[in-house]
């Protein structure tokens, strides 16, 4: 006997939502073996991963404040990866978001100016979208393949964050730290629980859940951006314009992005530093894939990534594990999502091996 | 420093920066070659980079330590084969997770290696010459794996173009229907092309932490993986022009030395950022010609294979 794949007719619509469940139990299982071979007792670690960041309030507000840049970057990822435009440099523009809004908070900050906040966010948004018009042009006019694009800026971007905060923009009374000064009171976002780290970026990237939603499922937009995705000649030969989605999907994710961004460092972080993510560009994307493509599922999945971030904290300071852990789960997680989703549009069927067949049709 | 002494230091640096890249390139071209695009070459490098440097640390072979890399390059690929070959998963999607599992998993295996010394692997391949020559000195900055990179082109024109195994890779990549109904065994053939790719991504980032720096830290390998996969697109899937856009690419990863060569002083950060600026410029100048793109790109490139007769 010997394990085949059987065509489905037609795709497996339950499958589509169990996949994402069967994927999870499969991660458990790996990162247990993982827990397990690193010498430390898988139960326990699963308790710090999972368990331990839900138990107070100040772990939710954590959760939400990690989940927000996934939210913002994964929905404006996912709404390309539906046309097939494929941005995988969110956390450039998330990195140029951030220097744009921060840029704007370093300079006029400290005035009590009402507008400083809108601004910033604004300029954040505007950068992140000027930095994936780049790989837009690039794609549209140049054929230059946007997987490719996007990433190198992400690259650059970094390269330029590392040069603003080592050079013109270094704290000159930051002891020679590569880091620009605290920004002003009046340059950072509003508190939404009193003595947690959660602010008002949540409220955004959660308002961004039913307008994606929208967007993708009650919109002529949207319809257009599904259809140039799922079936290029039916959306070329309806007249839509495939140049049009490409630019569309890369500004709105890069303005995501960038939103995330200048949102981050207005936020929890106050000032720029050479790192400002830990991969949340990048974590975006498996987000994007575990929530199906699918702003409703995407709310869920970057909760879940959010949480993994966390409890890769709690085990860092509990279990002396490196913070590295996470992104192995990460990865693992996708891995065993992208192997259980072969089960929506195929069935594993038990045949008889070759041998055994070839015998019964002689006889 | 003499002009020649200059010229030599330069022309080593440019071979030295191009071999991880060449290496990378070949193996990823080679799967490409197939009919599979493999995006996960930055984490199967990160992989070698941190395996290779561990191996040679702890058995003080960097022979070893090659091979283990090469074994754990192969090792993500073999993930990569189960996942687009057998289950049919969407190819760009793995090859993303199989760089972000690379990025994860690599740092996790190399975390207690941080700042570990390491002895270069520059070898005392030239017998005879004074060592006291700072001309010899750079000569023998060109390790076997450097050499290794510059025949590679060679020979791997002559495997696609003049041997029986190159034509049938080739005849995968193009027409996999053709080829399965000709009696070959597709999957096999995909399964042997993407090993191979990763035990070359493998390599190639244990060059980097064993030849090249050689130390190991987090994400070292920093975006050569995807560099070496645009370099695949602007050699439109040939070896010689695979070896010309890593030279050129060598050359300008080294712009920091040139730069101090030259007494200018521009921030390390901004002269960063030149290879990448380089790898949008040609990967725009390669693809504004989509015809020959298209007329040069392996026709099955990407498209998932199931046998149904």
């Amino acid at each position: 006997m010997r394990l085949s794949l059987e065509a489905r007719a037609k795709p497996a619509r339950i499958m589509v939502w169990a996949s994402p469940l069967i994927a999870a139990v499969g991660s458990i299982i790996g990162v247990s073996i993982l827990f397990a071979v690193l010498g430390r007792d898988p139960l326990a670690a699963l308790n710090i991963l999972f368990v331990a960041p839900l138990e107070t309030i100040d772990g939710l507000a954590e959760l939400g404040l990690k989940a927000t840049p996934l939210l913002l970057c994964a929905i404006g990822i996912a709404v390309g990866c539906r046309a097939e435009v494929w941005n995988i440099g969110a956390e450039g523009q998330f990195t140029i978001g951030a220097i744009c809004g921060g840029g704007v908070a370093l300079a006029f900050g400290g005035n009590d100016s009402w507008w400083l906040l809108p601004v910033m966010l604004l300029a954040g948004i505007a950068g992140g979208m000027a930095w994936a018009a780049i790989p837009a042009f690039l794609k549209t006019r140049f054929n230059a393949h946007e997987i490719l694009t996007t990433l190198m800026l992400t690259y650059v971007s970094i390269q330029l964050l590392g040069y603003l905060v080592h050079g013109p923009w270094k704290d000159p009374q930051g002891y020679s730290f590569p880091q620009t000064r605290q920004f002003e009171a009046d340059a950072l976002l509003p508190m939404l629980i009193e003595g947690t780290r959660l602010h008002i970026g949540v409220v955004f990237a959660l308002a961004s859940v039913p307008l994606g939603s929208i967007l993708l499922g009650r919109t002529m937009l949207g319809f257009q951006i599904r259809t140039v995705g799922a079936a290029p000649a039916a959306a070329r030969y309806a007249g839509f314009s495939r140049n049009r989605i490409v630019w569309v999907c890369l500004l709105l994710s890069g303005g995501m992005a960038g939103l995330a961004g200048i949102c981050e460092v207005a936020g929890p972080d106050g000032q720029l530093t050479p790192v400002i993510s830990p991969g949340y560009g990048f974590a975006a994307i498996i987000v994007a894939f575990l929530g199906r493509l699918n702003p409703i599922g995407i709310l869920f999945s970057s909760a879940l990534m959010a949480l993994l971030y966390l409890g890769g904290e709690g085990l860092q300071v509990s279990m002396q594990l490196p913070i590295a852990v996470t992104g192995t789960i990460q990865g693992m997680l996708l891995f065993f999502l992208l192997a259980a989703d072969v089960l929506i549009n195929y069935r594993v069927r038990l045949k008889p091996s070759r041998a055994a067949a070839g015998a019964t049709g002689h006889a | 420093m003499h002009e020649t002494e200059i010229l030599l230091a330069v022309v080593v640096a440019t071979l030295r920066a191009a071999t991880p890249l060449m290496i990378a390139g070949f193996g990823e071209l080679i799967a490409e070659r197939s009919g599979v695009l493999n995006l996960g070459v930055e984490g199967m490098m990160l992989m070698g980079a941190s395996v290779g440097f561990i191996g040679t640390v702890a058995t003080g072979s960097p022979i070893l330590g090659f091979v283990a890399a090469m074994l754990a390059g192969a090792a993500l690929a073999l993930v990569f084969g189960v996942l687009t070959l057998s289950l049919m998963a969407n190819q760009v999607a793995t090859g993303l997770a199989l760089t972000i599992f690379g990025v994860g998993f690599s740092a996790l295996v190399g975390v207690g290696w941080i700042g570990t010394p390491l002895q270069g692997i520059a070898t005392d391949i030239w017998p005879g010459l004074s060592k006291a020559s700072p001309m010899v000195q750079q000569l023998m900055l060109l390790d076997p794996v450097v050499w290794l990179a510059i025949l590679l082109p060679f020979i791997a024109q002559r495997f696609i173009y003049r041997t029986r195994a190159g034509l049938i890779l080739r005849a995968v990549g193009e027409s996999h229907d053709v080829a399965h109904a000709l009696g070959y065994s597709v999957l096999r053939i995909r399964y042997l092309a993407v090993l191979f790719g990763g035990a070359m991504s493998g390599l190639a980032g244990a060059y980097l932490s064993l030849a090249y720096t050689p130390m190991w830290s987090d994400n070292m390998v920093a975006g050569r993986g995807w560099i070496a996969l645009a370099l695949v697109v602007f050699s439109t899937w040939k070896p010689l022009w695979l070896a010309i856009g890593s030279l050129l690419f060598g050359f300008v990863t080294i712009a920091q030395f040139q730069a101090e060569a030259l007494g200018l002083d521009v921030s390390p950060h901004l002269l960063a950022m030149l290879p990448y600026l380089a790898t949008i410029v040609v990967l725009v100048l390669i693809s504004r010609d989509a015809t020959r793109l298209k007329l040069n790109a392996p026709a099955a490139l990407g498209r998932p294979f199931h046998a149904t007769a």
